[in-house]
């Protein structure tokens, strides 16, 4: 996992790893500046003892300049390891989400039904920042830390060994309480997070409902969800954090207790009762080193409480950076499409390998080039799943599927994708101006070509009825205009691109009758030689089609023409009935 | 810590800051601490203990140095049998005092954490309560990711203001004054010196600190407009994979991606360089203290209150200079002491503004006037009549009359916006008698919705009046309005739990029996047996994992069951297709029989035999009467039911 992610580290790798260096630079000026103290306070011992009658102010002065100077120094360097980790810490959150973002656009549809929409967004935004915060504070801390009290400790035995015996003891004993503490906290922490999501999963629900909530007159039961939910965080915070608050008391104990360990073992060798190189001004510092060795530990047990905390995020990351696209590359791809036949040979198709029921069963049927075909079948017939294989969004599990004669996965992906226009029927616009969003189709389209095809999926009259004309801004998602604007804006975009097949899924729902026959004969006009394929939920859409596709429990009951299927399909006869009323009554009013 | 899992929000809300800081701390303090009025006093207590204790230890070092240093190896045995007796009662008594320091640090800290954890689980249970009453208005006005963000960010930066930053306050505030009274006792000139660092930390943390925040706002933004990016080309994902778009797609990724980073590694900059600088200055102050303490007592004269204490004790030279240096040592450990929560105070200022700033809009939103609950006109069941509902209407003298519910609707001249500016319905009369079927019909925004939305009172209307079985709706208790009328919405929610609690959502106390009856009726059994684990299968994140079909079918299934004696259907089968429909049509019936019902929809084939059809446009009913009625007007309805214009 972390070999995945420190392959994103790339051209930061330098300031990360001179962070950490710089970081002991600055542990090591630190480390230095109490030593030198003990000179210039052992002036004061010796003036005080009366070996000498003044103070040596010019080793004062030396002593007082090398410590300024160190001090100095550290605040350089730790400024500097400051901005190599910012730097660093940025990057490299730059970099995963810049992979995971490059890999998302090699996904397969089959990949993007994996993952939520909003998984993703969550997996790109907060779980990077909580990498990128464990990765700042490794860099930063996890070298300095450990290095401030080894040279801490190495310092206190060149002036006292049996001091640095008592430090080394007391770091050991704290580090084992402290990494006991974390072990035990750890899991606390994960079940609290989960809790958090289960109670921000609450009120989501609740915001998205609230109209359902408040019609069944439900608030109560929602409150009591909460409650739930809430008492659960309570819970497992309160066992975290009561863990937490153990150890920091623990800590200041230790450091305590070695002060006093210090002072005893310190005084008795000054006075000489014990043998040892002890004196006052020594005293002072092993006293200031007492307290930075215990701020060591305490870092280093921090640090490692973040990284563990964000592994949950790291793996998540992994993931969206470990999954292959589940549509292999054609060794020796086909750059061409040649016309626009659809073949479907003996095709079966499941979204999910595992699925023990397929989508689609053993489906077979040509489409000639400039065909028009529709396909009516009630929900979950596997219209949709069928119109998918042609561009290639999904493999199929059995048999193959060919455009131009060709199987689509001998096709480069783009070649195919660029020949094969499909309106989804989920479809989604984006920010930006309808000119924009139209040349999604072809970029390089002038105004005359946008106006052509606006014509043509009937959007030109609204689209210079708004304000601004092609250049309207759409807004997020496209809300600014209706349902069966939108769906209009979809067709010309799908139109723009000239493709040798155009798939209609469901496309014309929102849009009134007459314009969806006006689409339908300019699509005939303009487009004489691409092969039109259209899902609808209207009779009136396909009745026309030279051929027609009924779908059933993903097996075609039947194909044929309007009338042909009126007379032996009984599936089409009565969905025609259930609609026909209205169109029988439209001739007579 | 426990913000790692909150999402990062929009950023827009990032640079706000409180408008009435005062008022909204002295509110958050008294809502945490009013409630905990005996703990409260024993954390101040302990804090107190906690940090008096941290700095009388540091006064005993100084004793303890004075003495060592005093030590002569000529007079070793007259030293062990008085001065050493000294030394080792400092030692003992500073044990105690670290001991009793600890204890109390513990103390305060568990104590606070209970007092946090509750406070911020009351706020959220609040919250939400209160939530729930308020009305859609507020809704329509607020995000949800702002609304989600007052239970993520807003009351995080609140656990971190009660459990990290108010006993760091507290305890900072403590030492600093203990600490500056030891100072000034030991040598003002000293205190001089520290205080000259003590001014540069505290300018140097203004500076860099306000360069931070600064960058922080604009790096909010960019990461606000990143997650923007990133959830509307996710959202489109599909599309763009359609139309081969990856590469453009990356390329405005990178663009916002580079952004991001340029300005987030500035933010951080500042904010990874203010702790070493402000750590390192405390060591320069280290070496100034020294260097200066030293001169004075080696060379000259103290105006504190050391050289009184030193001339009183008519001390001789190596004395008093035993004794200063001890001081000294004692001094150079509170200067180091005295940085600490000056860096700390400065560095939970920034916590203290964001915190304030959340509860401001915690606050905000909890002080939001609920709707109101209507009249005191009930609903009740059986009471009348067996089996029958009635209005139960409380009379002088505390019997009750009981008006039998029929719903006979009837809108009286109602006028009606969402604002105050815009008017949506204009004039509005209509009635729907006991069991009829009325439909709406027309184009988006022409107010249908609307409609519906004034007989359950999700808003009010300005003027005119709706009744209720002759009564004014305004008088009858909301919930139990609401109660009488079931309604399928056009965006179906589902919540998580089984499909069988789903559908037992329209009533509490319906049986599996019942459910499973409805499902039938509403053709939704189907294609619930088809779940993995039949009308137990669990649904997540309202429904995902099913169709926009299936879930409308799974929503009248729930309607079905709640009994109520009117419904709204609002384009309740706009997601189903023709043929389904038709076979649900049937169980539509019977939903229907005997119920008052509206419909909104899209499929005109779905409101012909209706009784009456509303044709709305822009507010007004342009158009009534039955379908043969209204064909053979040969008007607006008849162009939409031919097809010459578009509905949407």
């Amino acid at each position: 996992m972390i070999k995945t992610l420190l392959k994103s580290v790339r051209e930061y790798k330098n300031s990360s790893i001179l962070c950490p260096i710089v970081m002991v630079g600055e542990a090591v000026m630190e480390i230095i500046i109490p030593f030198f103290m003990t000179f210039i306070v052992r002036e004061l011992e010796n003036l005080a003892k009366g070996e000498t009658q003044s103070v040596n102010g010019g080793n004062i002065a030396l002593y007082s300049s090398i410590m300024i100077l160190c001090a100095f120094l550290a605040l350089f360097f730790g400024a500097w390891g400051g901005r190599l980790a910012a730097k660093a810490s940025c990057g490299f959150a730059h970099n995963l989400r810049e992979d995971m973002y490059n890999n998302l656009q090699t996904y397969s549809f089959a990949n993007i039904d994996n993952f939520s929409t909003a998984s993703l967004i969550t997996r790109i935004t907060t779980d990077v920042s909580n990498v990128q915060n464990a990765y700042q504070m490794c860099i930063r801390m996890l070298v300095r830390a450990p290095v401030l009290f080894i040279s801490a400790i190495i310092m206190t035995s060149i002036i006292e060994p049996l001091m640095a015996l008592i430090f080394g003891g007391a770091a050991i004993l704290l580090g084992t309480v402290v990494s006991i503490c974390m072990v035990k906290v750890y899991p606390h922490f994960r079940t609290m997070f989960r809790k958090y999501d289960d109670l921000n999963s609450v009120v989501q629900e609740d915001l998205t409902a609230i109209r359902v909530v408040k019609s069944y007159v439900r608030e109560d039961r929602e409150i009591s969800k909460m409650k739930r939910a809430s008492g659960e965080v309570y819970k497992y915070s309160v066992k975290a954090e009561r863990i937490l608050t153990v150890m920091m008391p623990c800590v200041t104990l230790t450091m305590f207790i070695v002060n006093i360990f210090i002072l005893t073992l310190g005084s008795n060798m000054t006075v000489g009762n014990i043998s040892g190189n002890v004196s006052p001004s020594k005293l002072q510092t092993l006293i200031h080193y007492s307290a930075q060795i215990m701020s060591g530990v305490m870092m280093v047990a921090m640090c490692l409480n973040f990284i563990s905390l964000s592994k949950g995020s790291a793996d998540r990351i992994c993931e969206v950076l470990n999954e292959k696209t589940t549509l292999p590359k054609p060794e020796d791809p086909v750059f061409e499409v040649k016309d626009g036949t659809v073949d479907f040979d003996g095709v079966s198709f499941a979204y999910m390998q595992k699925a023990d029921e397929n989508v689609l069963k053993n489906i077979s049927v040509h489409i000639s080039s400039g065909e028009t075909v529709g396909i009516i079948g009630a929900t979950g017939s596997g219209k949709t799943s069928l119109v998918s294989l042609i561009p290639r969004l999904y493999d199929v599990s059995d048999g193959s599927v060919k455009v131009g004669g060709i199987d689509v996965r001998n096709y480069n992906m783009d070649t195919l994708r660029n020949s094969v226009a499909m309106v989804l029927q989920k479809n989604v616009l984006f920010s930006g101006s309808v000119a924009e969003n139209l040349r999604w189709g072809d970029e390089n389209a002038t105004e005359e070509d946008l106006r052509l095809v606006a014509r043509q999926a009937c959007a030109e009259e609204f689209i210079d009825a708004l304000p601004g004309g092609f250049d309207y801004d759409l807004g997020q998602g496209g809300v600014n205009v209706s349902g069966g604007q939108k769906q209009r804006l979809c067709i010309a975009r799908a139109m723009l691109k000239k493709p040798k097949i155009i798939i209609f899924d469901d496309s014309t729902s929102a849009v009134d009758t007459k314009t969806d026959a006006s689409i339908r004969s300019a699509l005939k006009k303009y487009a004489p030689d691409t092969t039109k394929i259209i899902i609808a939920q209207r009779i009136a859409s396909v009745q026309d089609a030279d051929k027609i596709i009924v779908l059933d429990e993903g097996v075609i009951s039947g194909i044929g023409t309007h009338k042909e299927l009126l007379k032996n399909n009984e599936i089409y006869r009565d969905v025609y009935e259930s609609q026909i009323k209205s169109s029988g009554e439209k001739e007579v009013g | 810590m426990a913000n790692v899992n909150v999402p990062a929000g929009k950023g827009m809300r990032g640079g706000k800051r409180a408008k009435a800081p005062m008022k909204t701390l002295g509110r958050l303090l008294k809502y945490a601490f009013s409630r905990n009025k005996v703990a409260t006093v024993f954390v101040v207590f302990f804090v107190l203990l906690a940090s008096v204790a941290n700095v009388t230890a540091a006064s005993r070092v100084s004793e303890i140095i004075s003495r060592l240093l005093d030590y002569k190896p000529e007079n070793h045995a007259a030293f062990m049998s008085n001065e050493m007796h000294t030394v080792y009662m400092n030692i003992i008594i500073m044990g105690c005092i670290y001991f009793v320091g600890a204890a109390s640090a513990f103390t305060y800290n568990i104590i606070m954490m209970y007092i946090a954890q509750g406070t911020l689980k009351k706020m959220r249970n609040e919250m939400f309560e209160k939530m729930q009453y308020l009305p859609l208005k507020y809704f329509d006005t607020h995000t949800h990711g702002d609304l989600m963000s007052l239970y993520t960010n807003d009351v995080d930066t609140m656990r971190q203001l009660l459990t990290q930053t108010i006993p760091q306050i507290i305890s900072s505030v403590i030492t600093i004054v203990a600490i500056f009274v030891f100072m000034v006792m030991y040598s003002v000139t000293l205190l001089f010196v520290v205080l000259l660092i003590i001014v540069a930390v505290f300018c140097l943390t203004k500076f860099i600190g306000g360069r931070s925040a600064k960058n922080y706002v604009i790096h909010q933004k960019a990461l606000g407009s990143l997650n923007g990016y990133v959830e509307e080309m996710t959202e489109g994902q599909k599309v763009i994979k359609v139309f081969c778009h990856e590469q453009k797609a990356r390329e405005g990724f990178k663009k916002l991606n580079d952004n991001l980073n340029e300005v987030g590694s500035k933010a951080n900059t500042y904010a990874f360089i203010l702790g070493p600088v402000n750590n390192n200055l405390g060591y320069i102050q280290y070496v100034l203290v020294a260097f200066v303490g030293i001169m004075i007592i080696a060379f000259g004269k103290e105006i504190g209150l050391l050289s009184i204490y030193c001339s009183v004790q008519k001390a001789d030279v190596a004395n008093r200079v035993a004794v200063m240096a001890g001081m000294m040592v004692s001094f150079l450990m509170y200067s180091r002491q005295f940085n600490m929560p000056v860096m700390q105070v400065s560095q939970q200022f920034n916590a203290i503004v964001m915190a304030l700033a959340g509860a401001e809009r915690i606050f905000e939103m909890v002080d939001t006037k609920p709707e109101d609950r209507g009249g005191d006109i009930t609903l009740s069941y059986g009471e009348y009549e067996k089996d029958k509902w009635a209005w139960k209407k409380p009379l002088v003298g505390g019997s009750y009359e009981y008006i039998p519910l029929m719903g006979d609707i009837r809108f009286k001249d109602v006028v009606f916006g969402y604002t105050d500016e815009k008017v949506i319905l204009k004039n509005i009369s209509l009635y729907a008698k006991p069991g009829h079927k009325i439909a709406f019909v027309g184009s988006t925004g022409a107010g249908k919705t609307t409609i519906t939305n004034l007989i359950n009172r999700f808003y009010d209307i300005q003027s005119g009046e709706i009744t209720y079985d002759g009564i004014d709706i305004k008088s009858i208790r909301k919930d139990d309005l609401r109660r009488s009328l079931g309604i399928v919405l056009q965006d179906t929610h589902l919540f998580t739990g089984t499909v069988m609690d789903n559908i037992r959502y329209g009533r509490l106390n319906a049986t599996d029996e019942e459910c499973i009856e409805a499902a039938k009726l509403a053709n939704a059994y189907f294609f619930i047996k088809h779940l993995p684990d039949g009308f137990n299968t669990v649904i997540k994140g309202d429904g995902a994992n099913l169709s926009q079909g299936q879930r409308q079918l799974l929503a009248i299934a729930r309607a079905m069951v709640s009994k109520c004696p009117v419904l709204i259907l609002d384009e309740a089968t706009s997601s189903i297709d023709t043929r389904t429909e038709k076979l649900i049509e049937q169980g539509m019936d019977k939903l229907m029989e005997g119920r008052t019902v509206f419909i909104i929809a899209h499929r005109l084939s779905t409101v012909r035999n209706s009784n009456a059809i509303m044709v709305l446009e822009h507010g007004e009913i342009i158009e009534r009467g039955d379908h043969e009625q209204l064909i053979s007007q040969k008007g607006k309805y008849y162009q939409l039911y031919t097809g010459a214009f578009e509905l949407d």
